[in-house]
């Protein structure tokens, strides 16, 4: 089991506010991202959780119990950390079994449960090693099979690939995904990767300064975006956002069309140059200038577009995917 | 750009070096020196450097008129007792310093230290007070208690540094795993800081080796240790140098031997967090 509920909770360092008042559901089982830009107080929201900052107000539940004022050690929540956090000191096998020590559970047990992890995990050749043998990856791994031997209630990630190079993060990311399609356990991880929040969430919830902007579904935050800021921040390349006559045109204070519902077509009702075709093979972003909007457009189109630098294209907005917003950057419905 | 060195100028380095360094140590050369000679030849003018009768009568003479090991193993008790008391008061005091700083923890640390600037004189009168009423005077408790406390705020800042530099992710990392405050600082900070603690623990240990004012003062017989036993051949019916040194060389043996074979954690203590 493992519900997480967070009631009007909030925090401030000195007098300084970094989250106001928040309430938030994490169901069993669920796969909730924190997303944000730096800063957002995403992270400091995930140690309220795990209990290593103290809240200023109101209660953090776990599976309806307070646990507001219970230390991190008796949770039964447990983190993978930025920095992977591994004990230097202490073999692959140890780090594994710390937690367990902690616990006091039987050396047999222990060992069954990491010799289980270190299969699942790809560490059995490894176990013996001290983590400063490893790579960033088996690293990573390591950290993540500390955690799963305790079988928390919960697992914490505090953006825990961002340290990993790029090709590694994808296939991290694959790992964690299925780690939660086998445990099937509430996970919550925080990352400023909107890829990384779409590609494993079932439920995103977007941050900016302690604020929820908004909680929702991978598709549910594409399609519906509730503000300006959400538009902007899920999906990528961003967004179009168009001001001016224009907008005014759709009754809204701005609109905003994704790259992926623009189409270049002969009959196309806004017209531009072309300035820079990135060609990616699969895809062709075009940043589209001069259609008298302001700024450039971005269009995402099929891979093999034969349009380049100084060519003059026709774009089509699909119909019913343009997004409108009124002047305090709120979704019009 | 990395300045070439000429291998004569490394030599010139070297020489330097040496001279330097004899210079420094020429003390106490000349004291272990003068243990070997006669009275009337400690004190001939102009002094003798090797060309004297080498005797080893003043080591009998010492050996006979007082009891070494009884001032050895006092030394070893006080100095031994205060750096271990020292480390156990003064680990959890580093610890809180290093990873629940307060806003006054700077203030505090620097008031520690503070009080090293004090002259040892002026709270010897009030100490020594103390010491009648309580009952502690010339009883190793006592210095064993004295001498931490002189060495504590040196202990608390030399660990304070050292466990600055563990990095705090890891100490939360031990506590999301079920590790309570005790297992925390026994399973997961001593053994990553233990460089750390064993160079801390060799300095304090050195010191209080060499503390003199208080031993002096506060010890009569029973547990007067090694600074106490060479105080003694200074005595009102005459200096005795060449007993006087030898008495020195036997005291300060124990201590010399342990530096040199300790060097490279002594100086790794001693010049850590110089460079990160």
């Amino acid at each position: 089991m493992g519900q997480i509920t967070l009631e009007r909770v909030s925090k401030s360092f000195g007098h300084t506010e970094v989250i106001p008042p928040l309430d938030l559901t994490i169901e069993d089982g669920e796969f909730c991202v924190f997303v944000g830009p730096s800063g957002c107080g995403k992270s400091t929201l995930l140690r309220l959780i795990a209990g290593l900052d103290d809240i200023t107000s109101g209660a953090v539940l776990i599976d309806g119990q307070d646990a507001s004022d219970v230390p991190p050690a008796k949770r039964g929540l447990a983190m993978v950390f930025q920095s992977y956090a591994l004990y230097p000191h202490m073999s692959v096998r140890k780090n594994i079994a710390f937690p367990m020590r902690m616990a006091r559970i039987p050396q047999d047990e222990q060992n069954r449960r990491i010799e289980a992890a270190a299969k699942a995990l790809n560490l059995t050749d490894y176990l013996d090693r001290r983590p400063g043998q490893l790579s960033g990856g088996q690293r990573q791994r390591v950290a993540i099979g500390r955690a799963i031997v305790r079988e928390p209630s919960a697992f914490l990630f505090d953006e825990p690939l961002s340290n990993l190079d790029a090709a590694l993060r994808v296939g991290m990311r694959l790992e964690i995904s299925e780690l939660h399609e086998r445990l099937r356990a509430t996970m919550i991880y925080v990352t400023h990767d909107q890829v990384e929040a779409m590609t494993m969430a079932d439920k995103i919830v977007v941050l900016r300064a302690g604020h929820i902007e908004q909680v929702g579904s991978p598709l549910e935050l594409y399609r519906t975006p509730r503000n300006l800021f959400v538009a902007g921040f899920i999906g990528s390349p961003k967004m179009n956002l168009i001001g001016g006559n224009e907008a005014a045109r759709h009754d809204a204070h701005t609109i905003g069309i994704r790259p992926e519902h623009i189409d270049v077509s002969e009959d196309g009702c806004w017209q531009g140059t072309v300035g820079v075709a990135e060609h990616l093979g699969s895809d062709t972003f075009l940043h589209v200038h001069g259609t008298g909007f302001g700024g450039t457009l971005t269009v995402r189109t099929t891979g093999e577009v034969t349009l380049a630098h100084g060519d003059t294209v026709r774009l089509l907005p699909r119909a019913g995917r343009i997004h409108r917003f009124d002047a305090s950057g709120l979704r019009i419905v | 750009m990395a300045r070439a060195v000429t291998p004569r100028r490394k030599a010139l380095n070297t020489a330097l070096a040496w001279a330097i360094g004899l210079l420094i140590f020429f003390p106490i050369l000349w004291t272990i020196l003068t243990s070997f000679k006669t009275e009337a030849e400690a004190i001939a003018s102009p002094p003798l450097f090797l060309n004297f009768d080498w005797t080893l009568e003043n080591y009998a003479v010492v050996q006979e008129r007082s009891d070494y090991m009884k001032f050895l193993l006092n030394s070893v008790i006080i100095a031994g007792g205060s750096t271990l008391l020292g480390i156990i008061v003064a680990v959890p005091a580093a610890w809180s310093m290093a990873f629940v700083p307060s806003r006054r923890t700077r203030d505090i640390l620097l008031w520690m230290l503070s009080t090293k600037m004090l002259p040892a004189v002026g709270v010897l009168y009030p100490i020594y007070l103390l010491f009648i009423r309580l009952g502690l005077l010339d009883s190793r408790a006592g210095l064993v208690v004295v001498l931490m406390l002189i060495n504590l705020p040196i202990i608390v800042w030399m660990l304070y540094t050292y466990f600055r530099e563990i990095p705090g992710e890891i100490l939360e990392a031990a506590r999301m795993d079920g590790a309570g405050l005790r297992e925390e600082i026994l399973y997961v900070l001593t053994p990553m800081a233990v460089p750390g603690i064993a160079s801390t623990i060799l300095l304090n240990f050195i010191l209080a080796w060499n503390e003199a004012f208080w031993t002096l003062n506060l010890t009569a017989a029973d547990a007067a240790p090694l600074t106490a036993f060479i105080a003694s051949y200074s005595s009102p019916e005459g200096l005795f140098y060449a007993k006087l040194s030898a008495a020195s060389t036997m005291a300060i043996a124990p201590i010399l031997i342990l530096g040199w074979f300790s060097q490279k954690q002594l100086v790794r203590g001693l010049t850590f967090g110089a460079v990160k």
